[in-house]
């Protein structure tokens, strides 16, 4: 709808004896604005702006060849179960599981005060180390590098706690994100997703029935 | 009295700033986006903290929904006419080049292999119809989601496994992924999740 305007006839302007016609161009862009509005519609329906987080995670080898010697074994005195149940549920229990206590084996939750207060406490000390670094990494004082390389060094250092994650067929996959979520936030550098063994059954058991089995094996 | 004069003014708004303005706003769209890929299931991710971002290209996508459904997408074509040859010669299955084709131009893929020559035939608007009823066999008897990886990692070996699964997914349907994959010496995996802002309250 490009349209020239051609100012003869009009009288108004004229001025004088100039003879050479005054052309003003003026193309109207209605339709083009249209156009872009439709088009920046699709895009903004169609496509995803963010890129997905991700969660980098990675599993022991199920190599059955692998002999003893590569096998990591955890510190009893350093060793935390999370056990997730269905329902929501949460539990954890320190070092061996004990058989014969069905208290050994607590109750928690995925809130705050539950699993998070638990591990941000046995695990103190890295939290605060990695609090210092991060404030140094804000005051610029060490490079990206460089956070990168202390942090992980401070979480895989000797006393931290290593966390054991086991679930049962009727945790969630979000109950699993959120176990996951919490060595994130707790700083803990060393955690493994093991199988769920008849040892967290026994517990489990135990302690729904409030020491019952445990009574069995006394008896 | 007398009438007061308007002045007879046109109307026309010159929409040149207009449309500079949406120029520019298409421009940001058309370079920052991504498009979403058409997913059979609808899945919604738990959300974390984390904040690492998925990688851009080599990507083999899972996709789990709450029943346990496994469907799969990869991001370049050309892999996944060489991982669905390969999977059917694993089963016996030859395609033509027309249902290659065809399967290359799918989004997400998740059909049991006996029934892929069927669900190729089909138009595409029927194709995304029943693709959710289907889904990529994992079972311990029919494991075929095992063979279509081990085919992917054949046809690219520098894939990178996503997992993408609903969070009510149960954990047992995770396990049997897991360790499906582990069986592969896949042993490293981006799971995929939602932002949630989320700091430690110490």
């Amino acid at each position: 709808m490009a349209e020239i305007q051609s100012n003869e006839g009009g009288g108004k302007h004229k001025k004088g004896g100039s003879k050479q016609k005054k052309i003003s161009v003026f193309v109207d862009f209605t339709p083009m604005v249209d156009m872009n509005m439709l088009l920046i519609t699709f895009f903004m329906l169609c496509t995803s702006l963010s890129k997905p987080q991700t969660m980098e995670i990675s599993m022991p080898s199920n190599d059955k060849n692998i002999t003893k010697q590569d096998q990591s074994e955890v510190k009893a005195s350093q060793a935390i179960t999370l056990v997730l149940a269905g329902g929501d549920s949460v539990f954890y229990y320190t070092g061996q599981p004990d058989y014969k206590n069905f208290n050994s084996l607590k109750l928690s939750s995925y809130d705050a005060n539950g699993i998070r207060a638990f591990l941000l406490k046995r695990n103190a000390d890295a939290v605060a180390k990695i609090e210092d670094l991060k404030q140094k990494k804000l005051d610029r004082k060490i490079t990206q590098e460089e956070f990168t390389k202390q942090a992980s060094e401070i979480k895989k250092a000797k006393g931290t706690p290593t966390v054991i994650i086991k679930a049962n067929d009727r945790a969630t996959y979000k109950n699993l994100i959120d176990a996951l979520d919490e060595m994130q936030i707790c700083d803990v550098g060393t955690y493994v997703i093991d199988k769920w063994s008849s040892s967290e059954t026994f517990l489990l058991k135990n302690f729904r029935t409030r020491g019952s089995l445990s009574n069995n094996i006394a008896k | 009295m007398s009438k007061v004069k308007v002045a007879r003014k046109s109307t026309r708004i010159d929409m040149t700033a207009m449309s500079d303005v949406t120029v520019l706003l298409l421009t940001f769209f058309m370079l920052t986006s991504t498009f979403v890929k058409k997913e059979p299931v609808q899945v919604t991710t738990p959300a974390s903290v984390s904040e690492i971002k998925i990688p851009e290209t080599n990507i083999l996508s899972i996709l789990i929904d709450p029943k346990g459904k496994v469907f799969m997408s990869m991001d370049k074509q050309g892999d996944m006419v060489e991982t669905l040859t390969k999977v059917g010669a694993d089963y016996g299955v030859t395609f033509t080049p027309a249902e290659l084709q065809k399967f290359k131009l799918l989004p997400t893929f998740g059909v049991p292999i006996k029934d892929m020559k069927a669900f190729l035939a089909l138009k595409s608007e029927q194709q995304d119809k029943v693709l959710a009823n289907y889904g990529i066999p994992t079972d311990s008897i029919d494991n075929q989601f095992k063979v279509w990886i081990k085919d992917a990692f054949v046809a690219n070996s520098e894939l990178r496994i996503a997992i993408k699964a609903d969070q009510k997914t149960p954990y047992k349907v995770i396990k049997s992924i897991m360790t499906s994959l582990q069986d592969l010496r896949q042993n490293r995996y981006n799971l995929i999740t939602a932002l949630k802002n989320e700091t430690a309250k110490k």
